[in-house]
This record gives C-alpha cells, sequence and structure tokens, in this order.
C-alpha cells in the first residue's frame, strides 16, 4: 500500500499550558493530517512533550481547544486518547520494569480485550480465546521489530535501544491510528537509529499510521518527516515542509543564535 | 461554654505533643525522602534509655546525656547500615524498611533496658494551674502548658538552624534537589547522619515529655502512629505543618471524643468511647480530598 | 539434569501460556497437592494440624491477598488483618441471620462483604499513592476494629464483641476434627490460589502490573487507573475476608475484634516482603517462614541460653522474635527485595545447569 496523504485528522487550537506561573506553552494552533509523519522539533524546555502530553491527555491546557476526528474537546483523558487510537512512546522509556517483553507488548492489547476478571480467574472459554488471539497479533509485532529472542525477558535487563524498541511495540501492539513518538532515537547510536527509522517509515507506509514525532537529530527529522513544526520558549516560530522551515530566519536563530 | 474551652485547650496542648513526634518524621522526610515509620520506635528508645541509666543511680542530667549519645549513634548507624543500602529503592521500600527497623528498636530496647513500665519524673508536676482554676473554674494541667512551652522552644530554635547555620542551608539544599546539592559538594551522608542525630534528639524531648506524662512503657511507639495524621494534615515536609497539624489533631480528637459518643448513643445505643483511636485519621483522609498536599505541602507536578 | 526445559517445545502459543509451562513444574505441582491432600492427613498428628498447618493454610491466602493488592497492583495496605475481620464477623451473621445458608455461601457471602468495604477504603487510592495511602489503610484497620467492637449487632450483643463460630457443616456432614478442618481449608486455599494464579497471567494481572509500575503510562495506554485499583482492591479483601472467615470458624472458633490487630496486619506484610512481591509461591513461603520462626525460636533459644547458662525468660523470647522479625525484614528488603520466591527461582535455574557449573 503506497500511502496518500489525507485530511486533517488533528487540529490544535491556540493551545496555552501553564504550571503554576510558568508557562510551558503559549497559544500554539497547528494541525497533524491523516497519514503523514509530522515532526515537533525546538531546543531543550521548547516544550515539544508538553505539547504530546496535550495532545494525548496528560496535561490539560488552560486555554484552546483540541479536535480529533471531528470531536471538539477542550480537554483530553489519557485512557479515551488511547481507545480513540492515539498511542506513544515517552522521552525515558516508560516501560513496566517488573513484566516480561511479551507481557510489556501485551499491555497494548489491553483495550481491546473484553473478557472480565471473574472470565480470567475460572480462565473460562472467553478469556482463554482472546488471550491467544491477542497473542497471535503480538507475535506479529514482536517479528516485526525483530525481537523473537527477547521474548520472555524482563524489560529491565535489556541494553537501552532494545527497551526503546520494546516501547514502540507496546505502542504498536493497540494498533493505533496516531502514534506519537517523543525522541525515539535519542542515546542510539548510527546502527540502531537506522533501525529505528526504518520500521517508522515501515509503520508509517505499510499500516498507513499518522505519526507525530519529535526529534534532535535534525538528519533524520528533515528526512523522514513530510511537515516540521518547530517550538522555542513555549511558542510556535515555523511550521511547514523541512525545507521551508530549514531557511526559516526564526528558526535559524533560535538554534543558533542559543550558543549552541 | 467554659467546658468546651477547656477541653479545647487542653487538646490543644496535647496536640502539641504530637506535633513533636511529626516534627521528628518532617525532619526525616525532608532531607532524605524517607518516611520514618520508626519514630514512634525511637521515641520509646529514647525514654527508655533516660529510665534505664536513672535506674543506674545516674542523675537526670547524665541520664539525658546518655540518652542523646545513644540516639545519636543510632541514628547513624541505621543510615550507615539500612538507608545507604536502600538508596536506589522505590520510597515504598525504604519506608516497609523502616517498619523493620521499628520492630528491631522494639525488640533490642527492652531487652538491654527492661520492659516494665516505669514512671519519669522531670521535675515538672501534672496538676492544674490554680490561677486558672480560680480566675474561670477551668482545668489546665501546668504539665502540658510546660510541655507545650518546651516543644515551642524546641520548633524555633531547630527553625533558626536551619535558616541560619551553615548545616540548616546544606540541609535544605538536599532536600530541594539531592543530585544538585551532591554536585556541588555537599556530602550527602554526613547531612544524612546529622538529620537522623537531630531526629534522634527530637524522639528524646518527645520520649521525656510523654513519659513523664503517661510513663515510659511499650505503648509510647504509638505515639507514631498518632503523628501520621497530623503529617497528612500539614503536609510531609513543612516544619509549620507539623505544628498546625498537631494543633488541629490534638483539639479535633479530644472534641470527637467527648461529643460524639453521646451522640452516637441516642442514635444506635451502646456505648461509643475510644472515638480517638480512628477520628485523626478519618479526619485526615477528609482533608486528603480537599488538599492532598496538605496543609503547608508543597503540591507535585509529574513529570513524563 | 532433572530439571530440564531443554526438549520441550511448544508448538502453539496455548501450550507456551498454560499455567505451568514446565513439565517438571506441573509434575510438582501435582505431587504437592496430592500429598497435601492425601499423604498428610494419614500421618500428621493432631498438634500439626491446628497449630501448624490449618493457621499456616489461612495466613497464607491472607498473604496471597496482600500480595495481589501491593505485590501486583502496587498499593501498600496495612489494614489486612481488618478484613479478616471483616471477613470473619460477616460469615458469623449470615449463618446468624440466614436461615439454612450453607456455610461456603456464607465463606463466599463473607468474601464478598470484605470486598465491598475494601473498595471504600480503597477509593482514596485515586488520589493518594505510596504512604499517604498506607495512612489510608491504616484508618480502615482501626476504625472497622473498632465499629465490630462497639457496635453490638455485629456480634449479636455479646461481651466485648467477642463471636462463637457456629458448627462448620457441608452436606450434612459436620467438619468437627482438625483433620476435617485441615482438609476443608486446604480445599478452598487451593482453589483460591489457582484462582489468584490464572488472574496474574491475564490481562487482569498485566493492568494491575502496569499500575504497580508506572500508573502515567498505564493511563496512556488505555487503563483507567480507579477501576484497576479498586477491583485490586477489591479481590485482595475477598481473599483476605475468606481467610477471615477460616480463621474463625476452622481455627480459633472463637474471635474477637481486637485479635486482629495492627500487629497481625504487619505480620501479613512481613510474610509478603519476605517470601517474595508480586508471587503467588512467595505467600506461601512468607506464611510458612513467618509462622515457623517463632516456633523454631521458642525451641532454640532457650536451648541455647541453657548451654551457656544464661538467665532466661519468656518476655526475652518474645523480644528476640520481634527483634529478629525487624532485622529480617530490612535484611531482605536490602539484599533480595523479591524474597524467597526469588531464591527458590535461582535455586531452580541453578538445577537446569546441575551438575554443570555453567
Amino acid at each position: 500500500m503506497s500511502r496518500t496523504i489525507g485530511d486533517v485528522i488533528l487540529d490544535l487550537q491556540n493551545i496555552s499550558l501553564r504550571f503554576g506561573g510558568v508557562k510551558a506553552l503559549t497559544d500554539i494552533s497547528f494541525d497533524v493530517r491523516e497519514h503523514e509523519i509530522r515532526a515537533i522539533i525546538g531546543p531543550n524546555g521548547a516544550g515539544k512533550s508538553s505539547m504530546l502530553n496535550v495532545i494525548n491527555g496528560v496535561y490539560h491546557p488552560q486555554e484552546g481547544a483540541i479536535i480529533f476526528r471531528g470531536e471538539e474537546r477542550k480537554k483530553m483523558e489519557p485512557h479515551r486518547a488511547a481507545t480513540q487510537g492515539i498511542a506513544r512512546t515517552f522521552q525515558n522509556i516508560a516501560l513496566f520494569k517488573g513484566m516480561t517483553v511479551l507481557d510489556n507488548i501485551m499491555t497494548g492489547r489491553l483495550t481491546r480485550m473484553k473478557a472480565n476478571f471473574l472470565e480470567h480467574a475460572l480462565w473460562l472459554g472467553r478469556a482463554k480465546r482472546e488471550e491467544l488471539e491477542h497473542r497471535k497479533k503480538v507475535e506479529e509485532v514482536i517479528d516485526f521489530l525483530e525481537i523473537q529472542h527477547i521474548r520472555k525477558t524482563p524489560v529491565s535487563r535489556l541494553p537501552y535501544g532494545l527497551q526503546k524498541r520494546v516501547e514502540l511495540g507496546r505502542a504498536l501492539a493497540a494498533e493505533p491510528s496516531m502514534l506519537l513518538l517523543d525522541e525515539p532515537m535519542a542515546g542510539m547510536n548510527v546502527e540502531e537509529k537506522q533501525d529505528m527509522c526504518r520500521f517508522i517509515l515501515d509503520v508509517n507506509d505499510q499500516l498507513g499510521t499518522t505519526i507525530v514525532l519529535i526529534e534532535h537529530d535534525m538528519g533524520v527529522v528533515m528526512d523522514i518527516s513530510d511537515r516540521v513544526v518547530v517550538l522555542d520558549y513555549g511558542k510556535k516560530i515555523g511550521d511547514g515542509v523541512p525545507d521551508e522551515v530549514k531557511n526559516n530566519p526564526e528558526v535559524i536563530k533560535a538554534y543558533l543564535g542559543a550558543g549552541h | 461554654m467554659r467546658f468546651f474551652l477547656e477541653v479545647l485547650i487542653s487538646g490543644l496542648l496535647s496536640g502539641v505533643m504530637y506535633s513533636l513526634v511529626a516534627l521528628g518524621f518532617v525532619l526525616i522526610y525532608k532531607a532524605s525522602g524517607v518516611f520514618n515509620f520508626a519514630q514512634g520506635a525511637m521515641v520509646y528508645l529514647a525514654a527508655l534509655s533516660v529510665v534505664g541509666v536513672m535506674e543506674k543511680g545516674a542523675p537526670l542530667w547524665l541520664a539525658v546525656i546518655v540518652a542523646f549519645i545513644v540516639m545519636t549513634l543510632f541514628g547513624i548507624a541505621t543510615e550507615k547500615f539500612v538507608l545507604r543500602k536502600l538508596v536506589n529503592q522505590p520510597p515504598i521500600a525504604l519506608f516497609m524498611a523502616t517498619i523493620g527497623l521499628a520492630f528491631f528498636i522494639e525488640g533490642l530496647a527492652p531487652m538491654v533496658f527492661g520492659s516494665d513500665p516505669r514512671a519519669l519524673d522531670i521535675g515538672i508536676v501534672d496538676e492544674p494551674i490554680e490561677a486558672i482554676l480560680n480566675r474561670w473554674g477551668m482545668v489546665i494541667s501546668k504539665f502540658d502548658l510546660a510541655a507545650a512551652a518546651i516543644a515551642a522552644v524546641l520548633v524555633t530554635s531547630l527553625a533558626l538552624f536551619f535558616q541560619y547555620t551553615r548545616i540548616g542551608r546544606a540541609l535544605r539544599a538536599v532536600a530541594d534537589d539531592h543530585q544538585a546539592a551532591l554536585s556541588i559538594g555537599i556530602p550527602l551522608q554526613h547531612i544524612w547522619a546529622i538529620v537522623w542525630g537531630v531526629a534522634g534528639f527530637v524522639a528524646l524531648v518527645a520520649g521525656m515529655l510523654w513519659g513523664a506524662r503517661n510513663g515510659v512503657q511499650f505503648a509510647l511507639t504509638f505515639t507514631a502512629l498518632k503523628a501520621l495524621p497530623v503529617l497528612i494534615i500539614g503536609g510531609f515536609t513543612s516544619v509549620p505543618g507539623a505544628i498546625v497539624g498537631g494543633l488541629i489533631i490534638g483539639a479535633s480528637e479530644k472534641l470527637a471524643e467527648i461529643y460524639l459518643p453521646p451522640l452516637m448513643q441516642s442514635a444506635f445505643g451502646g456505648n461509643f468511647g475510644g472515638i480517638e483511636g480512628w477520628f485523626p485519621y478519618v479526619l485526615a483522609l477528609g482533608f486528603l480530598l480537599v488538599r492532598p498536599e496538605g496543609l503547608f505541602g508543597e503540591k507535585h507536578i509529574d513529570r513524563v | 539434569m532433572l530439571y530440564r526445559e531443554a526438549g520441550q517445545f511448544k508448538s502453539s502459543y496455548a501450550a507456551d501460556q498454560q499455567l505451568f509451562p514446565i513439565l517438571q513444574d506441573r509434575v510438582g505441582v501435582l505431587l504437592l497437592l496430592a500429598v497435601a491432600f492425601g499423604v498428610v492427613p494419614l500421618v500428621a498428628g493432631e498438634y500439626w494440624f491446628s497449630a501448624i498447618l490449618i493457621p499456616f493454610l489461612i495466613f497464607s491466602l491472607a498473604a496471597l491477598g496482600l500480595n495481589i493488592l501491593t505485590g501486583y497492583a502496587g498499593q501498600l495496605s496495612l489494614g489486612s488483618a481488618a478484613f479478616m475481620a471483616v471477613g470473619a464477623y460477616a460469615a458469623y451473621n449470615f449463618q446468624l441471620r440466614v436461615d439454612g445458608i450453607p456455610i461456603l455461601l456464607s465463606f463466599i457471602g463473607a468474601g464478598l462483604t470484605a470486598a465491598g468495604v475494601g473498595i471504600v477504603f480503597g477509593l482514596p487510592s485515586l488520589w493518594i499513592k505510596g504512604f499517604y495511602l498506607a495512612v489510608a489503610t491504616l484508618a480502615a484497620q482501626f476504625f472497622i476494629v473498632w465499629c465490630l467492637t462497639k457496635f453490638p449487632w455485629f456480634s449479636n450483643y455479646s461481651s466485648s464483641g467477642v463471636i462463637s463460630a457456629q458448627k462448620v457443616v457441608i452436606l450434612g456432614h459436620t467438619f468437627a476434627s482438625p483433620r476435617e478442618k485441615y482438609l476443608l481449608v486446604l480445599g478452598i486455599v487451593t482453589v483460591l490460589a489457582l484462582m489468584a494464579k490464572n488472574l496474574v497471567r491475564s490481562s487482569t494481572g498485566r493492568a494491575w502490573m502496569a499500575v504497580r509500575d508506572m500508573d502515567v503510562a498505564a493511563e496512556v495506554i488505555g487503563i483507567r487507573l480507579l477501576p484497576t485499583k479498586l477491583l485490586a482492591f477489591a479481590v485482595s479483601s475477598f481473599y483476605c475476608g475468606v481467610a477471615g472467615a477460616l480463621y474463625a470458624f476452622c481455627y480459633l472458633g472463637s474471635v474477637e475484634p481486637d485479635g486482629f490487630s495492627l500487629d497481625m496486619s504487619f505480620r501479613i506484610l512481613f510474610m509478603i516482603i519476605i517470601g517474595g512481591m508480586g508471587s503467588i509461591l512467595g505467600s506461601f513461603l512468607g506464611a510458612a517462614f513467618i509462622l515457623l520462626l517463632p516456633i523454631l525460636l521458642d525451641i532454640v533459644l532457650p536451648w541455647l541460653a541453657g548451654l551457656f547458662g544464661l538467665p532466661f525468660s519468656n518476655a526475652t523470647v518474645s523480644h528476640i522474635q520481634i527483634l529478629v522479625f525487624g532485622t529480617l525484614i530490612m535484611f531482605f528488603l536490602i539484599v533480595e527485595p523479591h524474597g524467597l520466591a526469588r531464591l527458590w527461582q535461582i535455586g531452580k535455574e541453578k538445577l537446569r545447569l546441575w551438575p554443570f557449573p555453567h
């Protein structure tokens, strides 16, 4: 399946977020189109992660509106975002440390499982059937990410790069229509980055998943994203296709003027 | 009305004693993020050391000095052999370790100093203040008033200590951010040892006051259970919170104990004494609904 | 060479998701059950049943309940004994007030009553965590015991709240002897333990562990925190409630509210710390350890004192017991936070390689 970029599915309008007196985001608007790879970039502390947290409801903005699939709301609730098909990964890996790789990825299927706890306790027909069906799905994800060999390993014993991959697996297991990735390649070596890029592009291409991505590696961002939004000090300073953004004087100033 | 005031005042005064125990929790929690369940056991250990040494024929002042040394050594040992080894564990594991510590003390202390309940005389009598009795007809205990005064002096001097001494400043830095404090060269372990020493001293004062009032006995360990709701109301990190929380708990549980049972009795029949055993907890739970961070605590923002 | 999974290939996901995927474990569990049901009743004496085996099973069940809440769902509770009390008093009242109700139904009712109370006291877990929550569960501990003491209805107006459990009759047969009571308790505990094992390997268990390990991430993948936590409180209290009912009906016979003290709650907590948090097996190992240790000390200490000619009193034994508990808790938290269950697992891994060193 070759992808065609569709209509706007997520529209963020005039989002402002404060923590006490600290302004994290000020009056930010941008949209995400179906099937595209949308990058959010900006210097440290620009509010990128906060932006993702607003999209999937971990943070609630004081002002602004979020329109997802035509439905407008002032704030999201995380579990509702999940049931509506938004999955994400975190900057500082948020895996469930006490569980194996398999169990971690199985949690990605939780919202799709219907059996209740009594059926689980008695291991009745539906509970057993569901467990097998979803296991099959999860094994597909495991094959896709090439992590068959660590299936039964507790995640806390895995190296950093693999943990990042497992976290992507947990998000993919939910079969999301939109995937939020918070620095999926941070701290990886070149080879691991290439792998991760390949996975992201494949997901986008084969499954048609819309991807919103935060990344520091400019080479990667400019290569794989369709459109880029640039934040600085919680404000939007640029938005457009990679070439446009690259030549935007304000963006150049934010990156070079900061003295880095 | 006079009776109400009498109950209120005696409640407030005994609340000061709760504050004293709560203060020990706050100190350790601020400096090391450990919720020290063993604070009540430390109060017991301190009081027991004082009477234990006095039984050997030592005068009060000497016994207090010995007890102070015992508490400080004990604090340092706890820091070195238990808490330091649990540094990267989740807070709940540290909390459970302090429950273990409490059991350790509760087993060890009576083995060394004996377990019979004993009286401790620190020279203040528990009798009504005559002037107040004659003038307003209210019974206010001399002892309670003196205890409150001692607690007030202790709290003030601790506040000054933290505000104006080098160690105090270092301690506040540690409380704000362990890593940052470490990186500018504050020796974390020294600070923790000092804090455990100070907490031991607070336990000593609390132990002597409680011991002199109710006798030195195992029940002293329950002071910790009284201090927990105080902390919830006041906030785990706030010294003024511990004081105000103590006063609120002290006053409200006395009032509840006096005024609730007759009401319940007329509603259900039977005898409903002993409300003060749970009332502070239910009050604290109600408080949590309104202000989860406590009166003076800091609001916590989860970062992801 | 005996404990080997080499050669046991799983050809379907179903085979990989069995209760005990490794053949030797399956055989081991069956063997253990066969001994517990078939051999023990033939060889054990009365003392063993009523002083060791029955309390061991009952406390294992309570520890299992606490382990579900604390070890799997990550919510610390210091009020387990109070939920046992609810179970004991509920079972008593069901027997007393519902005509002709089968005793097993009363036990289930006891569990459900405790579950209901557990949900109420679990509600604060929505907005508080960690030791704040622990303090809230202390409220349950004190409040419940006080209620049972002060409202005479619960104990059918007996003095100071003491109740005497009714006879245990199932299908016309009275379970009177310690041996029969042991078998009844064993049956109930076995069923409930297998159900717990099923729960924690299913998506219910995964949701609990997700909340335990990282609640923000759990919410982001679609887990609703409050229902998940409340379910843990309910199931945990159900187990404690049934344990409490068995404690009254099959162990002590008559109980009073004060017997379900904070100290008992702490002991149950110690069982899961030493046995292993987040382990069904650990609940049993921990219960055995905490119950047997005092018995062992009772025997060893006077003997040691006699050996060295030291003065000795019963008070000293109880002090040493408390001291040893405290020390062990700290020791396990520092050295092996996953408890005896983890040691058992390490032992098994060694056995897989045996007789080769690597």
